[in-house]
């Protein structure tokens, strides 16, 4: 009898752990989106101006440098940090200065963030200014956009291909 | 600290007790979670050199060839998917419940450190292996996850282009990035292995392998988990659409989650400050170390019995340096030495009959010596009938509360301290008519081979044993651990019945 229990207490023990692994290797659900809205994501890489423009150098100047290091032209390093600004149907949800990456801050600045909106037709509006400029816009888009639940919209920027870009 | 500590284990040895009600004593899964975390490891490796064969590495093809191993050949490659999937949390649970029990039984601190240290990169690498191999089923739940991850990634901006815009949309997704993870998936848990063998360095004779009940058991417990709940896939990974429901696997992605919806500088704070802690943890406070144990030259012929019973490799045989005609002499590595006196207890010259010189041995605990041992044991002055002496482990119950006037109880570091000449000492000398060693339960000795060693040395089977002389039914062994004062009452009123029916009583 006794050992009888101790089989019992063994099955009961090992139905315990399997159930406790089982469970927990798939529930409970998560919820990691809810399933009626859509997202607009918002991720791109640019490099702005560079904070002191290039200019040529003077013959006085080429002759002061190392001989080594002598070159017609000089370019500061810093790129200027750009703004961005996303609109949704109107609302500002995004506005900010992307500062350039890099040690010296000659690295291109990023932008990833996400906005969560409802499914359905939005007017989505972007800019961005790249330039030395204090005020103004370089790259403006505006566009009606008809989301699907758990639609992912992604919006790169390739100022080469005119700039932002729906994906 | 302490109180945490006091608190876990009290948990852990009531855990340990009702299982040692359920298992034979060898079996109890708490006290083999080092052993089956090398199981499960194996289990994982086995099934996962399997599914490889059918696994297609492509980032396009890989939802494919693992739908074909669910559902089509469900019955092998779909069941060595969930033992794969089901080991590997497995592995997670006896893992942390194994550092856990390290932890409350202050097994971590002191000479054990370097254990502890050992141990936090084979749990990160787990953590990496398991969320690499949830990225290689390329579903909706490994999309949340490839996203979450480079995303946090991205937070610390040491790359320089975000590595989350490769699943930014489906034309930017690189199979470069899935090969990555492939590679990831085989090389880390290679690594684990690697420091796994360090982790077991300052350790003698470690166990491995669990006893084979327990294996076959936790075989049948993994193969009806396969068979009832089987591991699935999500919908085929869409990075058009973004995943809600999802299916998560708490064991590896519990904290995905907060790394979802937490700022980076919060999560990547969070833990960094949790690895400090795991790191700093063996110093905080630092052990206040009991003194190693010393080599008595004069007395120390080079017999390697302590070097064979130490259960920390902290003692190494040299050549000799006295000149004697020796071959070899035992040596302390004070940095090793837990000061748990096994090695007294192995010391043929711990032999308490010796009277023409004092009882110094080859190798004695400086904090708790032999002779004092005896001394402690020759002071007892027992009265009635059915007197007994228990010899106690520091570790085990709280001996000291059984004590009265037909029953001592004399102290030691570990019971594997005690030489089996202690106990035909007594009896002949008739110090007391039975004795009773008490210590750790069974197969949770803190000082991990005190029981083991022992046990072999009453029956017998390993050096110095005790001798056949000593009337062996008045000897009682009692492996109860700290909450067995009662069932340390309950062996000592026996085994005093047993000494009145066989007239061994002096009374």
């Amino acid at each position: 009898m006794r050992r009888l229990s101790r089989y019992a207490g063994q099955l009961l023990f090992f139905a315990a752990a399997a159930l406790l692994t089982g469970f927990f290797a798939s529930r409970p659900v998560y919820q990691a989106f809810p399933a009626d809205s859509a997202l607009i994501k918002l991720s791109f890489s640019h490099g702005a101006v560079r904070k002191v423009e290039c200019h040529r150098l003077t013959s006085k100047e080429i002759a002061a440098l190392p001989p080594n290091e002598r070159r017609p032209n000089t370019c500061g390093r810093e790129r200027v940090p750009q703004r961005i600004q996303v609109t949704v149907d109107g609302k500002l949800v995004y506005d900010a200065e992307l500062p350039p990456t890099g040690l010296a801050g000659d690295g291109p600045a990023r932008a990833y963030r996400k906005f969560t909106v409802p499914a359905g037709r939005h007017k989505v509006e972007l800019r961005l200014r790249d330039n030395r400029a204090l005020t103004g816009f370089d790259y403006e888009t505006e566009r009606a956009v008809e989301l699907k639940p758990r639609q992912n919209l992604a919006i790169d920027f390739k100022a080469d291909r005119g700039g932002f870009i729906f994906r | 600290m302490q109180v945490l500590r006091s608190v876990l284990r009290s948990g852990f040895d009531a855990a340990e007790t009702v299982l040692a009600r359920v298992f034979p004593a060898a079996w109890n899964p708490l006290l083999n979670l080092g052993a089956l975390g090398f199981f499960f490891y194996w289990v994982i490796t086995a099934s996962g050199i399997y599914l490889y064969i059918f696994f297609d590495t492509g980032v396009h093809d890989a939802y494919t060839s693992i739908e074909y191993i669910t559902h089509e050949q469900w019955y092998l490659a779909g069941v060595m998917r969930s033992f794969h999937r089901y080991a590997s949390d497995a592995l997670v649970i006896v893992m942390l419940l194994h550092l856990v029990r390290e932890f409350a039984r202050d097994r971590y601190r002191g000479v054990r450190w370097f254990s502890w240290i050992s141990g936090i990169p084979v749990l990160i690498l787990v953590y990496l292996a398991g969320i690499s191999g949830y990225w290689l089923v390329w579903d909706e739940l490994a999309q949340y996850v490839a996203i979450v991850s480079t995303e946090w990634l991205d937070h610390l901006r040491i790359f320089g282009e975000s590595v989350a815009n490769n699943f930014l949309a489906p034309d930017t997704l690189d199979s470069r990035f899935f090969t990555l993870m492939i590679f990831m998936h085989i090389a880390v848990p290679l690594i684990a292995l690697g420091l796994l063998w360090l982790h077991l360095q300052r350790i003698s004779k470690p166990r491995i392998n669990p006893p084979r009940g327990l294996v076959v058991g936790v075989c049948l417990s993994l193969l009806a988990l396969a068979l009832v709940d089987p591991a699935v896939s999500h919908a085929p990974a869409d990075l058009a659409r973004v995943p809600a429901a999802l299916h998560l696997d708490w064991f590896y992605l519990g904290l995905y989650p907060l790394f979802d919806h937490w700022p980076g500088a919060v999560t990547w704070g969070a833990s960094l400050v949790l690895l400090v802690i795991l790191v700093a943890v063996p110093w905080l406070p630092p052990l206040r170390r009991a003194a190693v144990a010393r080599v008595d030259l004069d007395n120390c012929n080079g017999c390697a019995r302590c070097f064979n019973d130490c259960p920390y490799t902290a003692i190494t045989m040299v050549p000799r340096s006295d000149g004697t005609p020796f071959e070899q002499e035992a040596a302390v590595n004070p940095s090793l030495c837990v000061a748990c006196g096994i090695c007294v207890g192995a010391c043929p010259t711990a032999m308490p009959f010796r009277r023409l010189s004092a009882l110094v041995p080859g190798i004695d605990l400086p904090d708790r010596t032999a002779a004092e041992l005896r001394a402690q044991t020759e002071a007892a002055t027992l009265s009635g009938a059915g007197r007994v002496i228990v010899f106690a482990c520091n570790e085990g119950v709280a001996a000291a509360q059984v004590a009265d006037a037909q029953t001592a109880v004399v102290r030691l570091a570990c019971i594997g301290q005690l030489p089996p000449a202690f106990i035909d000492y007594v009896l002949s000398r008739g110090l007391a008519d039975g004795v009773v060693l008490t210590g750790c339960a069974e197969n949770t000795c803190q000082a991990r081979l005190g029981i083991r060693w022992t046990e072999q040395r009453l029956a017998g089977e390993r050096d110095p044993h005790l001798r056949a002389r000593v009337p062996r039914d008045r000897v009682e062994t009692c492996w109860a651990g700290r909450q067995g004062l009662a069932t340390l009452r309950r062996e000592i009123a026996a085994l005093r019945t047993r000494l009145e029916e066989t007239g061994d009583a002096a009374a």
